[in-house]
């Protein structure tokens, strides 16, 4: 643990990659590698099941620190992460230990899983007892999960390249499912990560490493100069759904999510659709509800992955589908070095010949002033807008860099946001590298239009005083929460302003007086009973302060109600009262 | 007559727009609005404000008071003296914040009450290797009522013993050095400058400080406390010397034109603060050190405990909690509300920064 630990803080002391990979690449050549398959897997994002469960630690932390419930609720809002808070209430510890990673787990954490409460009550005090506040910290989050260490996994993937001398992208390949929690990491499975290439990985239903797509900020009129000819490019939509790789091997069907999670048994439908594809065929596409013979809104997938039991109901009410847009192998032969003409030419013969998949259609106009306007009927078509992908592209690894966009990398050009004015009224602290700033933010909009800004002063005054208000007056309605899109200084900025207006306190929520409007954009607007305004906005984020807009002329109710028609041509909304809100689904956390 | 009867059971201390203040006495303690007296803990720029019309502070505080403020109408008492005004007994005892630090006690007729200002100490038990080494270290006063500070306040905030802050300072620093690169330590200039000078192992190599640091530097050596040599970073003819150098600047001076001088080199931040990682990696720099000129969360109870007090006032800081916390031991405990720096729980200014100095 001593070792993984000065890993972590090396890792966690350094913003430079070059050093991050430096100490990575000292450590795998040092450890034991029963040890290092345990660190590959955590520094990959693994997150083993919880094998204490928090109010468990919690309730001990408080009972060794000596302090109360309320006491570990405010050193926790002051730190942010419960692990590290549970690190610095306890005493110093009265004894020293090393145990390396790979015991930890196998023989100390993972048997005690489903353990009597006080059984691992007792080992945990004796653990922690033996630990300082690094390495208690490091054992909590083993416990626990959760690991965010400034890694990505392309670094793990690189460092553990580089000193086998091997390419990234075979480790990266070889370590698809690596953290998906069905295996435990081994001795043998993290040899094989970084075997020499002609021995090959075994398990029949690997993927690909997912070639991810990014966001293009170029102005329409510069198209032509930095992207060329659109006849240079396959342009297709851009599905809300779950990015997935269909594989097809050995008379089976895998389905991968993006985040390298197996989820082909949430899907039996598509399992059933890919099962007449012929054997060694990979794909590469969109996991969507299919519903009138066209792509339901995301919320209907996100209520179908929120449901445990997959009834008949659940089906018939939100039926998947996969809509096919790449394909990786065929014949068993790995495709990714031809181009994405040919490889389209290919996914068109087989998905054609084989099976009931839909395959994602390709759009051409002659200019990219036609595609724009085209791309004006994203929302009807419940889609996000476009995805470019170069003709002569291969089907690379990972992220591109952003300076060669005629290069290889797949751009999403993506539909301007929805946007409104709405005003700040309750904020939290965040977590991570934002606790202790108020950077979590609850918007609300007015009921109806104000007849001026006296009206409105009259509101905010009545807010201050706490005066609950008549159900038919002029009110501020909340209706969105946002955590993002501002910098680090204009969140201390803001912060400064919450501490300043605070009205209340309710444990770490404060309630403000409303003085500040920001333009808030989203993807996406529907109806739904569970929340107050009875709309619910799909990733929310600030687009900017609008300290130039006076409290009053910030938007309400009937501004969201025309967005609503607008978003949805004029059909009705569904009611989106299942799922867990506005919130891009997890599918890390569908088990 | 009257004045005196009403004095007798009333507070020695009460809050007021302009600052904590002495009804019998007519005076302020650390006005964050200029008044006409001020007794002065100490001389950070939020405790020692520019336009009183007299000050009082402890003796060693002189220096640095003057070289901040000008030319003041200031009178100043050695530790433990007393002066008596208008009936009220005040004097001075150590807080081992930083040099000249004090906390003020007043006496009226057989009623105690202590002001902390800003104090330091550290852990549950005295130790004198945790003393702060810059300044007298802080003095326990008995009192009847204690008014503490509260940067702190938090059972997560525990020191580690001074001995392995500073050796982890030094193996950083002798790490750049062997990579070629200097070590620039971003802290307070009035105060923790001093205290990572005192504490660093001058052997390692050239020790650099900004201009701020320095001429807070002379107001302690003026005062006979011994640090080790420094350079100005201009006074530096051979740039290569920068690459073996600790650099100790004030953290106004991070990312700043000023780094440029540096070439090449890894940042640190010394604070209280860096205790915490979400602090840390606000403050993006390589490395945090934890190294606090306040009382840490044992040393706060520690310090209350040892004053006898049975009442107890909170200041700037985590008053809600350590009130709630107090009440819970017993303590008659209630909270100023102060305007020292904003310290709720930003990381932004519980420590003032003194670089202004002219």
């Amino acid at each position: 643990m001593n070792h993984f630990a000065r890993l972590f803080a090396e890792l966690d002391a350094s913003t430079s990659t070059d050093a991050k990979i430096a100490a990575l690449k000292r450590y795998f050549a040092a450890a034991n590698p029963r040890d290092a398959a345990w660190a590959v897997y955590f520094l990959s994002g693994g997150k083993p099941r919880q094998v204490v469960p928090t109010a468990v630690l919690r309730a001990l932390a408080c009972q060794r620190a000596g302090i109360d419930d309320w006491l570990f609720d405010a050193s926790y809002q002051a730190v942010g992460d419960f692990a590290e808070t549970v690190a610095h209430v306890l005493p110093p510890p009265e004894r020293q230990s090393d145990i390396g990673l790979a015991d930890w787990m196998e023989m100390r954490l993972l048997p005690l899983r489903g353990a009597d409460p006080e059984v691992q009550a007792e080992r945990v005090a004796a653990w922690w007892n033996e630990l300082d506040t690094a390495g208690r910290f490091l054992l909590n989050k083993l416990i626990g999960g959760a690991f965010r260490v400034g890694v990505s996994k392309l670094l793990v993937q690189r460092a553990l390249a580089e000193g086998a001398g091997i390419d990234a992208k075979l480790v990266a390949r070889r370590m698809m499912g690596y953290t998906d929690g069905t295996v435990a990491p081994s001795e043998e499975r993290y040899r094989d990560l970084t075997a020499n290439a002609d021995v090959g990985p075994k398990d029949q239903g690997q993927p690909y490493p997912f070639f991810l797509a990014h966001q293009l900020d170029v102005p329409l009129a510069d198209f032509e100069a930095k992207l060329g000819s659109p006849s240079d490019w396959g342009i297709e939509w851009k599905y809300d759904g779950i990015r997935a790789q269909i594989v097809k091997r050995g008379g089976q069907v895998w389905i991968w999510s993006r985040g390298e999670e197996l989820i082909t048994d949430r899907f039996p439908e598509i399992v059933a659709s890919a099962m007449p594809l012929p054997d060694g065929t990979v794909l590469d596409g969109e996991v969507v509800v299919w519903k009138d013979g066209k792509v339901a809104p995301f919320n209907l997938l996100q209520r179908r992955i929120g449901r445990k039991a997959l009834t008949k109901t659940v089906l018939s009410d939100a039926p998947a589908a996969f809509i096919a847009y790449d394909i990786l192998e065929s014949e068993g032969v790995d495709l990714r070095e031809r181009t994405q003409c040919e490889r389209r030419g290919l996914l068109e013969r087989v998905v054609a010949a084989h099976s009931s998949i839909h395959l994602s259609p390709i759009e051409s106009r002659p200019t990219w002033q036609a595609l724009s306007a085209l791309r004006e009927e994203s929302r009807a078509r419940g889609v996000e807008g476009f995805m470019l992908k170069h003709r002569d592209a291969r089907y690379g690894t990972g992220r591109r860099k952003q300076d060669d966009l005629a290069g290889g990398a797949w751009w999403k050009w993506k539909i301007e946001p929805l946007r409104v004015d709405a005003v700040l009224i309750y904020a939290q602290a965040g977590h991570g590298r934002r606790a202790s700033v108020y950077t979590d933010y609850t918007f609300a909009v007015w009921n109806r239009i104000p007849k001026d800004a006296a009206e409105a002063e009259r509101v905010v005054d009545a807010i201050v005083r706490r005066e609950p208000a008549a159900a038919d007056a002029l009110q501020l309605v909340p209706f969105a929460k946002a955590y993002s899109g501002l910098t680090d200084a204009e969140f201390q900025h803001i912060d400064r302003i919450i501490r300043q207006t605070t009205i209340e306190k309710f444990g770490p929520v404060r309630s403000v007086k409303p003085t500040l409007v920001f333009e808030l954009g989203f993807e996406g607007i529907n109806r739904s009973s569970r929340h107050k305004s009875g709309i619910a906005v799909r990733f929310p984020r600030m687009l900017r302060i609008r300290d130039d807009k006076p409290l009053h002329e910030a938007d309400t109710l009937q501004s969201l109600e025309a967005l609503l028609a607008l978003h949805h041509g004029g059909e009705q909304a569904a009611d989106t009262d299942a799922g867990s809100g506005e919130n891009e689904v997890d599918v890390q956390a569908v088990r | 007559m009257y004045a005196a009867i009403n004095f007798m059971n009333a507070d020695l201390i009460i809050q007021r727009a302009e600052g904590l203040y002495c009804p019998v006495g007519d005076f302020y303690i650390d006005p964050w609005q200029p008044v006409d007296r001020a007794v002065i803990t100490h001389a950070h720029s939020d405790h020692a404000v520019r336009g009183n019309a007299h000050y009082l502070a402890a003796a060693p505080a002189e220096a640095v008071l003057r070289a901040r403020l000008g030319d003041i109408d200031l009178q100043t008492l050695p530790y433990g003296e007393s002066h008596d005004h208008l009936g009220v007994r005040i004097s001075f005892h150590p807080a081992g914040h930083v040099l000249g630090s004090a906390q003020v006690r007043l006496e009226h007729q057989g009623r105690v009450w202590v002001a902390s200002g800003d104090y330091y100490l550290a852990g549950a038990h005295a130790d004198s290797r945790e003393d702060n080494a810059t300044c007298a270290p802080f003095e326990l006063v008995r009192c009847h009522t204690f008014v503490t500070e509260s940067t702190f306040g938090l059972p997560i905030y525990r020191w580690q013993p001074q001995a392995e802050v500073f050796a982890a300072i030094n193996a950083w620093w002798r790490g750049n050095v062997d990579a070629g690169r200097a070590s620039l330590l971003l802290g307070y200039s009035f105060g923790k400058a001093q205290r990572i000078l005192k504490g660093v192992d001058a052997s390692i190599g050239p020790i650099v400080v900004h201009g701020a640091v320095e001429s807070v530097n002379r107001a302690y050596l003026a005062a006979g406390v011994s640090l080790p040599p420094t350079q100005l970073v201009t006074d530096i003819a051979d740039k290569s010397l920068i690459k073996r150098a600790l650099v100790i600047a004030p953290p106004s001076a991070q990312n700043s034109l000023w780094t440029r001088r540096l070439g090449d080199y890894s940042d640190a931040f010394a604070s209280g603060w860096m205790q915490l990682r979400g602090a840390r990696r606000r403050r993006s720099v390589d490395r945090g050190f934890v190294l606090s000129d306040h009382a840490d969360w044992p040393g706060l109870h520690r310090a209350i405990a040892a004053t006898g007090a049975e009442r107890v006032i909170v200041t700037h800081g985590q008053e809600a909690v350590m009130v709630r916390w107090l009440a819970q031991q017993g303590y008659e405990a209630s909270s100023f509300q102060t305007a020292y720096g904003d310290t709720d729980d930003s990381d932004t200014s519980g420590e003032f920064d003194a670089g202004s100095i002219p």
